[in-house]
């Protein structure tokens, strides 16, 4: 090490000491604990019963619908399977702080967002089925196409609200994306041009801890709520597994944005309970401890304890468990009814405007698959 | 002689390199503790350090830029990309940097890193994650490009593309990663050499990486028809091998190229061009071209009509045996 070293700028030139200097991580902001008691902050926030009820029932909704498909994964009825338990509260509670009309732009584990968008089981699982890119129609839903390449929906988020601006509409865009995308230089464009162009986007990063094997703690040097003061918006830091936080953090942001003030960041702290991907063996990189602990946090099961304590009626979970077993039944059916694209339709999917090659090609396969049916 | 997979092949080859010189260094997302997404690296940060084999940042852009900066400290730099489709971040940084600061520099600067792609599809994966994105390299010059198809050239060709001064785009078939096989105790080919299997009297095959298989077994397929169809596996893109290339090409003067990628544009393109540019008057039919068809890459339920398959390629031969000049 040299000994050329900032106490010695210090003493030689104590009037040149850095002006800017990281600054520690805040606490989260948190209505509801782990065990389901509210927190100084909730308590006089207090709590709407019926609302928080249906917050909990599109939680409850989501993670039946992670369990279904990770079974149907492992039956092998779907390809590939990413699991977002432990994320619902995150989602649904942002979600659930938008208009209607809001656009979003998620990553590719908004499973709970998703479904809170309308879109269906079977046009969720359709492309992990390996029947298509995209099972939903992104417009109708105002929620876009998963983006796998990490980052690149933050730029299509500000562009839609650099639209809606230019429309003069009130809508505003949320864009999700992960403690690792963070790190795409796309991400970091995105939030300079939002600030930059004081667009109405709402920058929500669910940090569930880890980026495959990499924890976000080894993914940056400072937590993300700091980072989006440089860029020159205001960040929440948030308890993403207490849905009531979260979801007053986000109407917060929105409200924010919508006043036409510029973009704002929002980092919610959760947990990635399950492995990557159906694919991943998160036993090579993580320890049983951390997932004990972050069990522990689940956002559901604190929801269910502060219901509880609430007076939510027994009828109310009754249904719910009833609900959940049809939910159950009927992703299994629409999975099993998703049918594969019929190959020659993919040739018109490419262009807009008709396309000598495509013509050809279709063509080309149109010929070939007769003749291989002809000699069959 | 050892038998080994595909990947670990590589994983052993990358191993010799990081014990034969200790200025490479591995970078990439997920390479260290996790041993990579495919296991190409197991082990290896275990038994090289975490200064080594780095976990970088989930940023393309980032690993082969900063790849650039170490070779110009004087590392060696192995840059694995996680898959085919996400090595577009990192497009500036190959095209536009890498492949030109040498010639910028007036020949001053050497960049010897090697970027690593696991390529193709077959394996029922979701969008992004089975291009064939080689012809977007192969097209820029300063860039060398080559693609290894079964495990003896995966543990030569990767420790022959570290040890050269140039950068090489190193794509892995990820369908034959876990393909076994016998790993010889000297090379026998240089890097961008192309090796010729069987004969060719009556047509030659010309393949690389993932399609070498499907072209082998094509060849079988033909000659229990009673014809003569040799395999060419390129192992090199760019430069291609052409002495070898043009050879064989007029040997039988009928020539199909096969690879997963879209026809359009693609390297078989090159290759019809090459041998019609030197052996037009051996040809007896236009070079043809199988390949995948020029859209992008389906979903998965579907990827089996898009790639070439076994049934295309016969076809293609057939058509080529059967071209008369007028
Ligand atoms: C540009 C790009 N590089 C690499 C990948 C491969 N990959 C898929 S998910 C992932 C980790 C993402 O972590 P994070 O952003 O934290 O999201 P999370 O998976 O935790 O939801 C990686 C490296 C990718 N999809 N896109
Ligand atoms: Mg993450």
């Amino acid at each position: 090490m040299s000994n050329r070293d900032v106490a010695s700028l210090e003493r030689i030139a104590p009037e040149l000491e850095p002006q800017s200097i990281p600054t520690p991580e805040r606490d989260v902001i948190r209505f509801v604990q782990s065990d389901g008691s509210l927190t100084e902050l909730g308590q006089s926030r207090g709590v709407d019963v019926g609302f928080a009820q249906s917050l909990y029932r599109e939680m409850v909704l989501a993670r039946r619908l992670d369990v279904e498909a990770l079974a149907l994964q492992r039956q092998g009825e779907l390809n590939l399977w990413l699991q977002c338990a432990g994320q619902e509260a995150a989602q649904v509670g942002s979600i659930r702080a938008l208009d209607a009309a809001d656009m979003v732009f998620p990553s590719y584990r908004e499973h709970a967002a998703a479904l809170s968008r309308g879109v269906t089981p079977s046009e969720l699982l359709s492309q992990w089925r390996g029947a298509s890119h995209t099972g939903w129609d992104g417009a109708a839903r105002r929620f876009h196409l998963y983006s796998v390449v990490l980052g690149t929906q933050t730029l299509h988020a500000t562009g839609f609200a650099a639209g809606s601006r230019l429309a003069d509409t009130d809508d505003i865009v949320l864009t999700y994306f992960g403690d690792g995308a963070a790190s795409q230089g796309d991400v970091n464009e995105a939030l300079n041009w939002a600030a930059a162009m004081k667009l109405p986007v709402v920058f929500f990063c669910q940090n569930n801890q880890w980026a495959i094997s990499t924890p976000s703690s080894s993914q940056m040097g400072a937590p993300l709520h700091q980072r989006a003061a440089g860029f020159g918006m205001p960040a929440w830091h948030v308890d993403g597994n207490d849905v009531l936080a979260v979801h007053a953090v986000t109407e917060a942001a929105a409200l924010h944005v919508r006043s036409g003030r510029g973009p704002a960041f929002i980092e919610a702290q959760t947990y990635r309970m399950a492995g990557h991907s159906s694919s991943d063996d998160p036993g090579r990189y993580r320890g049983t401890d951390e997932v004990t602990l972050w069990s522990g946090r689940d956002p559901i099961s604190r929801m269910t304890a502060l219901l509880g304590e609430l007076g939510a009626a027994e009828q109310f979970f009754d249904e719910l468990r009833a609900e959940s077993d049809d939910f159950a039944r009927d992703i299994r059916s629409a999975c099993l009814s998703i049918e594969r694209p019929r190959f020659e339709e993919l040739f018109g999917n490419v262009y807009a405007e008709p396309h000598p090659v495509m013509e050809r090609e279709r063509a080309e396969f149109h010929a070939f698959a007769s003749m291989l049916n002809a000699e069959v | 002689m050892e038998t080994m997979t595909l990947g670990g092949a590589l994983n052993a080859g990358l191993r010799r390199a990081l014990e034969a010189d200790d200025r490479v260094v591995l970078l990439g997302e997920d390479i260290g503790r996790l041993g990579g997404v495919f296991r190409v690296t197991d082990g290896l940060q275990r038994q090289f350090g975490a200064n080594r084999v780095v976990d970088t940042p989930l940023a393309e852009s980032g690993i082969v830029g900063t790849a650039i900066g170490l070779a110009l400290r004087g590392f060696r730099p192995v840059c694995e990309i996680q898959f085919d489709g996400f090595v577009y971040p990192a497009f500036d940084q190959i095209v536009s940097q890498l492949a030109k600061l040498r010639a910028r520099s007036g020949g001053r600067l050497t960049l010897p890193i090697v970027i690593r792609i696991p390529g193709g599809g077959g394996i029922g994966a979701v969008e992004h994650h089975s291009e064939s994105n080689e012809a977007y390299f192969a097209h820029t010059a300063g860039l060398r490009v080559v693609s290894c198809s079964n495990p003896n050239d995966a543990f030569w060709m990767i420790q022959q593309a570290i040890a050269s001064d140039d950068p090489v785009i190193f794509f892995e078939p990820k369908r034959r990663y876990w393909d076994k096989g016998q790993v010889e105790p000297q090379p026998d080919l240089p890097l961008h050499g192309s090796r010729m299997i069987g004969e060719g009297d009556d047509a030659l095959l010309v393949a690389h990486g993932p399609s070498v298989a499907l072209a082998l077994a094509a060849a079988a397929a033909a000659h229990e028809d009673g014809y003569s169809v040799g395999v060419l596996d390129l192992r090199s893109l760019s430069p291609l091998d052409l002495p070898t290339l043009l050879d064989e090409a007029k040997r039988s003067g009928r020539v199909v190229v096969v690879h997963e990628a879209s026809t359009f544009g693609g390297i078989g393109a090159e290759i019809a061009a090459t041998i019609t540019e030197h052996c037009f008057t051996d040809l007896k039919s236009p070079v043809l071209r199988v390949g995948g068809y020029n859209m992008p890459y389906p979903p998965a339920g579907v990827e089996n009509q898009f790639l070439p398959d076994i049934d295309r390629v016969l076809v293609a031969i057939d058509r080529s045996l059967s071209f008369q000049v007028a």
